[in-house]
């Protein structure tokens, strides 16, 4: 890839920035309270949401990394996909309504409901923090690498500048455009990737006359080393024993992760009932699935048209296999049009974590914990989300500066082994357990949470290998990656062991929640202006 | 509990009612029992399925790996099934809720909000 294509790379993204910037400004008119800015005014419709919400999902690690997996390891890089998707049944059927019904801005506005207010906010807070920041990290440090790719950017001073960049936008949008501004960001980036998705899809397909048979015998001619194999399981995670207990220890996080991930959570509260926070998940499946299926197509596509040698040879390796194969089919231009898209992707995402970790820092911390929801100041809770997102915006920016280059891919499984760990243990307990108490919620988080990060830093992930993030070092005890086939079920098994030992317990506060969650009395209306 | 742990409820204020009672009536029951004895034995069935898949994937490479028709094989045809019966279980759930939840739901939130308003 040239200077010239750089050129034309910026150029599109530059586009993409200015329409976003405009919109963004416009959506910040009317946002008055805390509600306008941190839910949106709970004004957008079902299928708004939803596509806002695939948006929010499908990350650069799941367009450029899934694609790349399955160009290079075949059926392996699929598997991901589908625990992607299929997670999102748990977030449908147990999670999106009666989150929606009981809860206001937070995760912890459900987890608190029937508990000792502070410290299960105080938990939840923590826990919520700590997942967006995981996954934010990892999602700055990866724009250091795709800036290498779509940018021919090779120079560490070169990638710190970009990222600094794409923060100092994150932290533009968030600020001027709260919830609403950033809700639309993720919806244009949705369209704009899915139906760059789609041509692209349909391009391939087109090339082997609509005949998958025929692509997937395309791409195991041109896969010289593996072959036949890459059309089946096992290339990547079938080496050992330990290997394929890591891959289902990463199958519980994925399918089990997403309906406690804060940032997914916090887009139920931008629309103004349960119903259309159904709807919105509806919609999100539909989107979401399609796009894996794109993927897949795209992946062997990928694998046939370029080959897994020289994705490999290329800066960024398997990232960059959706978009050499961009160039392949349609040369410059819609290399750049996926590169614009591929970034618009990492800007859109970590908007969704700013305001993610800012809201539950201003709602939970200060309001709830510091001011003890007794709030004079109307204006305070809305000002304090902003300079947190400032802040949070500045840590990002300098940790993924840091960790540029470094191999943190990690960061993702690990926020997704949390989320699966501390939180979705405590979110059904809360809503479906009526004994469950303060002391089983406080058990779960902590536990779930250090647990998880415990078990990480003492994986091959973290030190023992040459692909560690420490490779010199050597704690290694613990063998595994991912850590949620042990994680998962302790804190499920914390959660029940704190409720029964505590002798607190409060039926007429779940009554409550219970009738609340059911049927939507009192649960928080849209704004009206 | 004081009120000092338990401030007023975050949400919209329908207080007063007494929600123990509510819990109890037989219009609500009959809600939770429509929602439980669906998503429940779902969220199961998914997760079993998914599972299977996943070990399928883990440790049966050979089965996976034969061929169904041309290059497609059984890895893919199941995969391929998880999206399809995500996609099943999705409409199924939201086909159960319009008929079955919303009206009831509905019902119980008009008399609880009717006699405050």
């Amino acid at each position: 890839m040239n200077n010239n294509n750089a050129v034309l790379n910026i150029s599109i993204f530059a586009v993409f920035v200015a329409i976003t910037l405009v919109v963004v400004i416009r959506a910040s008119r009317n946002q008055k309270t805390a509600a306008d800015y941190l839910a949106a005014g709970r004004a957008f419709t079902g299928p708004q949401n939803g596509i806002a919400i695939a948006g929010d999902y499908l990350s650069a690690a799941s367009f450029l990394g899934i694609a790349g997996a399955i160009a290079v390891n075949g059926y392996d890089g699929f598997l991901y996909s589908i625990g992607f998707l299929v997670a999102w049944l748990v977030a449908l059927l147990l999670v999106a309504e009666l989150l929606r019904n009981t809860g206001k801005y937070t995760m912890g506005d459900v987890l608190a409901f029937r508990m000792r207010q502070r410290p299960v906010r105080a938990a939840a807070a923590t826990s919520t923090m700590a997942v967006s920041f995981f996954y934010l990290l990892a999602q700055m440090a990866g724009a250091g690498g795709l800036v290498a790719l779509l940018l021919g950017i090779t120079g560490k001073g070169g990638q710190a500048l970009v990222i600094a960049v794409v923060g100092g936008l994150m932290i533009a949008y968030v600020l001027i455009g709260g919830m609403k501004g950033t809700t639309w960001v993720q919806i244009i980036k949705a369209v704009l990737l899915i139906i760059g998705a789609g041509v692209m899809t349909l391009w391939v397909l087109g090339k082997y006359g609509f005949n998958l048979s025929a692509l997937l015998g395309a791409a195991v001619d041109n896969a010289p080393k593996a072959g036949e194999k890459i059309l089946g399981p096992g290339l990547q995670y079938g080496a050992t024993g330990t290997s394929k207990l890591d891959f289902l220890s990463l199958g519980l996080a994925l399918v089990l992760g997403t309906a406690g991930l804060p940032h997914i959570l916090m887009r139920f509260y931008t629309v103004p009932t349960a119903k259309e926070a159904r709807r919105s998940v509806v919609w999100a499946i539909w989107l979401i699935g399609i796009f894996y299926l794109f993927t897949l197509v795209l992946g062997y596509g990928a694998g046939a048209l370029v080959g897994p040698d020289k994705i490999n040879a290329a800066p960024g390796k398997v990232n960059s296999a959706a978009p050499l194969l961009a160039e392949a089919l349609g040369g410059p231009v819609l290399l750049g049009l996926i590169a614009a898209v591929a970034f618009a992707t990492i800007l859109a995402v970590v908007a969704g974590l700013t305001i993610t970790a800012s809201a539950s820092f201003a709602h939970d911390i200060y309001a709830n914990i510091i001011k003890k929801g007794k709030l004079e100041d109307k204006n305070a809770e809305v000002r304090v989300a902003r300079i947190t997102a400032v802040v949070i915006g500045v840590v990002a920016i300098g940790g993924g500066i840091a960790a540029n280059g470094q191999n943190i891919a990690f960061l993702v499984a690990l926020a997704f082994a949390v989320a699966a760990s501390a939180n979705l243990p405590t979110i059904l307990y809360s809503l479906f357990w009526k004994r469950f108490n303060t002391a089983g919620a406080l058990w779960s988080i902590y536990g779930g949470l250090s647990l998880t990060i415990l078990l990480i830093v003492l994986s091959p992930a973290v030190s023992g290998k040459a692909t560690s993030m420490f490779p010199t070092a050597d704690f290694d005890v613990f063998p595994l990656s991912n850590p949620g086939i042990v994680s998962i079920p302790v804190s499920f098994l914390l959660g029940y062991l704190g409720t029964v030992l505590s002798k607190e317990k409060d039926p007429g506060k779940y009554a409550e929640m219970e009738v609340r969650a059911l049927t939507g009395v009192g649960a928080e209306k849209a704004t009206v202006h | 509990m004081s009120t000092a742990e338990h401030p007023p409820a975050e949400t919209n204020p329908v207080d007063e009612h007494n929600w123990v009672e509510v819990q109890n009536s037989p219009e609500f029951v009959e809600l939770r029992r429509r929602l439980r004895s669906f998503v429940f034995p779902m969220a199961g069935l998914f997760l079993v399925w998914y599972l299977l898949y996943v070990l399928l994937a883990d440790y049966a490479h050979g089965f996976m790996s034969t061929k169904v028709l041309g290059n497609i094989n059984v890895g893919l045809i199941f995969g391929l099934l998880q999206f399809v019966s995500t996609f099943a279980i999705t409409t199924l759930y939201v086909r159960h809720a319009n008929k079955n939840l919303d009206p009831a739901a509905e019902q119980i939130r008009t008399k609880l909000e009717g006699g405050h308003a």
